[in-house]
């Protein structure tokens, strides 16, 4: 069975018609295109294909496109959107080399941009529990733990 | 990893959704959440014919009072849960439970019903709900029906719940009692490899048989005057628990001890 599936990503509307069971992120890669959002363990652990749905850090590897119909979704697309450059999480992430190989970085992002949403200040701890959706191999964490407190300093300057 | 195809159907009731349950049988299941049903799908463990998404009745989600409980709707997000002032004054073990749900993009999306009605022993809430003796309101065609936890888990992965019911409520005691919940996981966002829940004089445990149980043993002897750390000896008594990838059997045993008995003096300390 299909279903005609209408999601705004990045305030652009995508309208196609699916087959019920496309998952979220074949809508934003395939559909839409936009493919900066990864696939990565495709089991809900890794967080790499972390969107923002309605604002809130979902996992769109264990969403179906149908459940998102009408929604407005965030990828890393759209994170420089209302910025020159790069948004405060991206380039904290290039100050303080919050990546290696890159391929959660966008999950990654999504799951930090929430995170300064809701709290503007995190703490060590609030940020550590924050990503524990979000799987990297490569840092050992403590370069985008520094990457968010970067984030964090940039927008009280601002 | 892509689900086997089904149809998708939206309900805007709970009418509706027994309706469709009634026409489509065991071919259909709820959806609310979507994540645990969603992976075993994506496994092909799971392949219903036809989805009935159940997340936009709104009657079925948030957080209300009856009487002397708490009644959080069966479609109320974990992320909710865990930060919904009520529940955080009334019922702490719910919101710490919930707190500790896999991981803040789980929490966004998973519900209190669809964790128990999944009736998996090593998550997280149906431990506590199990300590707290909460009730389940279960709505068929024929009316509602209350099951005490107790009653709820029937075996793995299965509960009480029929193919033509829809859980519509979880009813948790307002009464104030010394609580905690102890949860070890080999990586933070995990299923627990052992978790144990305090609730007053009861005991519970995750992931120590087929389904959460109660300490039985450990709650008689604290009753009859055993201190902690004796009780606490007596946790694996009467469970079963698998050996597996994250834990073997004895091990698992050896955390059931140990976690219980650092609930109980976390528990004792909050008194």
């Amino acid at each position: 069975m299909t279903t005609r599936v209408n999601i705004s990503i990045n305030a652009r509307r995508y309208e196609y018609e699916v087959e019920d069971r496309t998952l979220l992120v074949h809508f934003i890669r395939e559909q839409a295109r936009l493919t900066g959002t990864h696939i990565g363990c495709d089991s809900s652990n890794c967080g790499a294909c972390t969107v923002l749905l309605d604002g809130q850090a979902v996992k769109s590897c264990t969403l179906l496109a149908v459940q998102a119909d009408g929604q407005n979704v965030s990828t890393v697309e759209g994170l420089t959107g209302s910025f020159n450059g790069l948004s405060p999480i991206q380039e904290g992430f290039r100050q303080e080399h919050g990546l290696q190989c890159g391929y959660c970085t966008p999950g990654m992002l999504m799951a930090c941009t929430a995170l300064l949403a809701e709290n503007a200040q995190p703490s060590e701890s609030e940020i550590r529990h924050a990503l524990e959706g979000n799987i990297c191999r490569c840092t050992g964490y403590e370069m985008i733990v520094r990457s968010v407190q970067w984030a964090a300093a940039k927008q009280v300057q601002q | 990893m892509i689900p086997a195809p089904f149809t998708y159907l939206r309900v805007g009731s709970v009418q509706e959704a027994l309706d469709a349950l009634a026409e489509y049988g065991d071919d259909a299941k709820l959806l609310a959440g979507g994540h645990s049903l969603i992976p075993l799908m994506k496994y092909r463990l799971a392949t219903p014919k036809v989805l009935i998404d159940i997340s936009g009745i709104a009657e079925l989600s948030g957080v209300t009072f009856e009487g002397d409980s708490l009644v959080i709707g069966a479609a109320t997000r974990h992320a909710i849960v865990e930060h919904s002032p009520v529940v955080k004054e009334h019922c702490r073990l719910l919101a710490y439970t919930a707190s500790l749900v896999g991981d803040p993009q789980v929490r966004n999306r998973g519900t209190i019903g669809g964790s128990v009605a999944h009736g998996d022993s090593a998550s997280d809430l149906p431990v506590s709900l199990l300590a707290m003796d909460a009730q389940f309101t279960a709505q068929g065609r024929n009316g509602t029906r209350t099951i005490a936890a107790a009653d709820f888990f029937v075996g793995f992965w299965q509960t009480a719940l029929t193919p033509n019911e829809v859980l519509i409520n979880i009813k948790v005691p307002l009464a104030k009692q010394r609580w905690s919940y102890q949860k070890f996981t080999i990586r933070s966002q995990d299923w627990a490899t052992v978790s144990s829940a305090v609730y007053g004089n009861a005991v519970a445990l995750g992931a120590m048989a087929d389904i959460p149980i109660r300490a039985r043993d450990v709650e008689s002897a604290l009753l009859q005057g055993a201190d902690i750390s004796q009780a606490a000896l007596l946790a694996d008594h009467n469970t079963s628990p698998s050996s597996d990838t994250r834990a073997s059997s004895d091990y698992r045993r050896h955390l059931a001890r140990v976690l219980t008995e650092d609930g109980l003096r976390e528990a004792l300390a909050r008194n």
